[in-house]
């Protein structure tokens, strides 16, 4: 009995110490992150395009990495949104519940979602050499594009699912069609999900750097057309790290502490709106 | 709809095949053999061997392993089984923030944080000289990386044990760990293997925190304190001079072609596991 005791008492302490370690170690990248940053952040980081002398420790900022993420993260969330809500309503409300096709596109999804994305940086490049594209913004949006696809269409399909087929039996009973009910009743129903979805899905193509250093190349400038390079935070961070010079390396940490923050308030903001945009949600 | 359907359900295939077209040009001269399992990387000379860099991946994935796996299963029977759910309502927005951050963050964590530790205390506690950068540094950051979601699918196969069953080896007079141990762990075996495969097939791909902590050094690691120039971290190096040399993008995009073939064959077979696991519920 008493060893029975021990055993329960060391196990419980052995998995509680592993909770603590792997918490406190979340805590620890976070600090790091905020710490060193914060020394190094000043209104020229994000004001300001880095000037003539910037990489050899010269005034300037990272503005262009700032603009040229969001517009990256931004495009592609968008050409990511056009092919995963009608693919979601598509095997949810089209297809029959249980069907082939839907199965075969979850998992296919799923699958996807595994590839790594230096992968989907390589395979980016290789359709920018087939229709002769350089790099450029454009690309660097096909790429991450194909890359939060399968995140977005996954989170999206999982409250897609949750719409109670009651609510598409009252819909097609008043005699709406299919089409009609996809964009009237069920993307209402699930709503706040799809922002959710569409959020956690910006979050990690603004974050993403092995697929955007093929395809978006990098630039000092604010980027202005779709078919010139744009500049990315975390390449920005990455380039920078790299460099001797420790006041440069300074302006990494707070570029880090900039990316950091963004996913941070993104976090926040799609758990705030879990309970919101729920006007015209059925319960 | 249908044809976007079926289009984004191709994409796997049609990725497979436009790295493959690209790395035919090298596939035509050199045997496929010897490509993987020479160690000479010269590719100014036309010498292309991957085996350096690919066993760079697999010790840095095996340490991240190692260290991760003891530590997610502890924490996934802890706030499943030992904690209630009011903890894990905190916990599990956490998890998410933590598979949130940018690799490049992780990266530099591992440049500040880790690499000057193995600098100055670890490799002179054992008595030899280390950079920092090294296969323990990769597989550390590595480890952490994949903590949430070894935990976020562990924890969800943990929850699908019924109730009934633990309530049974409880009644039996069994401990909380006896029925952990007995019980649960393994009715969720199967699914917590798919877990760790999941875990292992995103420490294989992992490229920027790696290539930053890992010391790209194109030598076949032979200790952990040793550097290492993992497969992933090769073709994001070199991006920018492969279009000069002969038959150096052809390399390169067949690295990646590798890498997504090991990469999917991980993912399937755990994905199979866990449909099945799914199923078994019902």
């Amino acid at each position: 009995m008493d060893r029975r005791y021990a055993e329960e008492k060391i196990f419980r302490s052995l998995t509680f110490a592993s909770t603590v370690v792997i918490f406190l170690t979340l805590a620890f990248i976070l600090a790091t992150v905020i710490a060193k940053g914060i020394s190094y952040m000043n209104l020229a980081m994000i004001t300001q395009t880095p000037k003539g002398g910037y990489y050899l420790g010269k005034e300037g900022g990272v503005l262009n990495a700032i603009l040229g993420s969001l517009y990256l993260a931004g495009g592609a969330t968008f050409l990511a949104i056009l092919v995963s809500l009608p693919v979601v309503l598509y095997i949810n409300i089209y297809s029959k519940k249980e069907s082939k096709i839907a199965a075969f596109t979850r998992f296919s999804f799923d699958v996807l979602w595994g590839v790594p994305s230096i992968v989907y940086g390589a395979f980016g490049f290789t359709i920018m050499l087939f229709f002769g594209l350089r790099t450029s913004l454009l690309g660097g949006i096909i790429t991450v594009s194909l890359l939060i696809l399968p995140i977005m269409s996954r989170a999206i399909d999982e409250v897609v699912r949750m719409v109670p087929t009651e609510l598409l039996d009252a819909s097609y009973a008043l005699g709406a069609t299919k089409l009609e009910t996809a964009l009237k009743i069920v993307t209402r129903q699930a709503l706040p999900g799809i922002m959710t979805a569409v959020l956690v899905a910006f979050g990690r193509g603004i974050g993403d750097a092995a697929s955007v250093i093929f395809t978006a190349g990098f630039t000092d400038s604010i980027p202005y057309s779709l078919f010139r390079p744009a500049a990315t935070l975390p390449l920005a961070i990455f380039f920078q790290l790299g460099t001797p010079l420790p006041e440069v390396q300074g302006r990494a940490y707070a570029s880090a502490l900039i990316l950091t923050s963004i996913i941070l308030i993104i976090s926040v903001v799609s758990r705030a709106l879990t309970g919101r945009f729920t006007r015209h949600v059925v319960k | 709809m249908l044809s976007l359907t079926i289009f984004s359900g191709l994409i796997v295939f049609i990725m497979a095949f436009g790295l493959y077209q690209r790395s035919r040009p090298i596939l035509a001269i050199k045997p496929l053999n010897e490509l993987l399992f020479s160690t000479s990387w010269q590719p100014s000379s036309g010498k292309f061997g991957f085996f350096p860099f690919i066993m760079g991946t697999l010790w840095v994935t095996g340490v991240a392993i190692f260290i991760a796996v003891p530590l997610c299963l502890f924490t996934t029977i802890y706030l499943s089984e030992y904690s209630g759910a009011r903890l894990c309502k905190w916990t599990n927005p956490l998890i998410d923030l933590l598979a949130g951050i940018p690799s490049v963050v992780y990266g530099m964590c591992g440049v500040l944080v880790i690499v000057p530790l193995i600098k100055d205390h670890i490799a002179p506690f054992f008595g030899t000289f280390s950079s920092g950068y090294s296969v323990l540094a990769g597989g550390v950051i590595l480890a952490v990386m994949i903590f949430p979601i070894i935990i976020h699918v562990s924890s969800e196969v943990f929850r699908s044990v019924p109730a009934e069953l633990r309530e049974a080896s409880l009644a039996l007079g069994a401990t909380k760990w006896q029925t952990v141990k007995h019980v649960v762990i393994r009715k969720a075996m199967p699914g917590v293997i798919a877990a760790i495969v999941l875990g292992l097939s995103r420490a294989f791909g992992e490229t920027m925190a790696v290539l930053m902590v890992a010391g790209n050094v194109a030598k076949v690691p032979s200790s952990v304190l040793d550097p290492a120039y993992p497969l992933p971290a090769l073709i994001a190096n070199n991006y920018g001079e492969m279009l000069s040399v002969p038959l150096y993008d052809s390399a390169l995009l067949l690295a990646s072609l590798v890498l997504l073939m090991v990469v999917l064959s991980f993912n399937i077979i755990s994905r199979i596991i866990l449909i099945r696991v799914e199923r078994n519920i019902r």
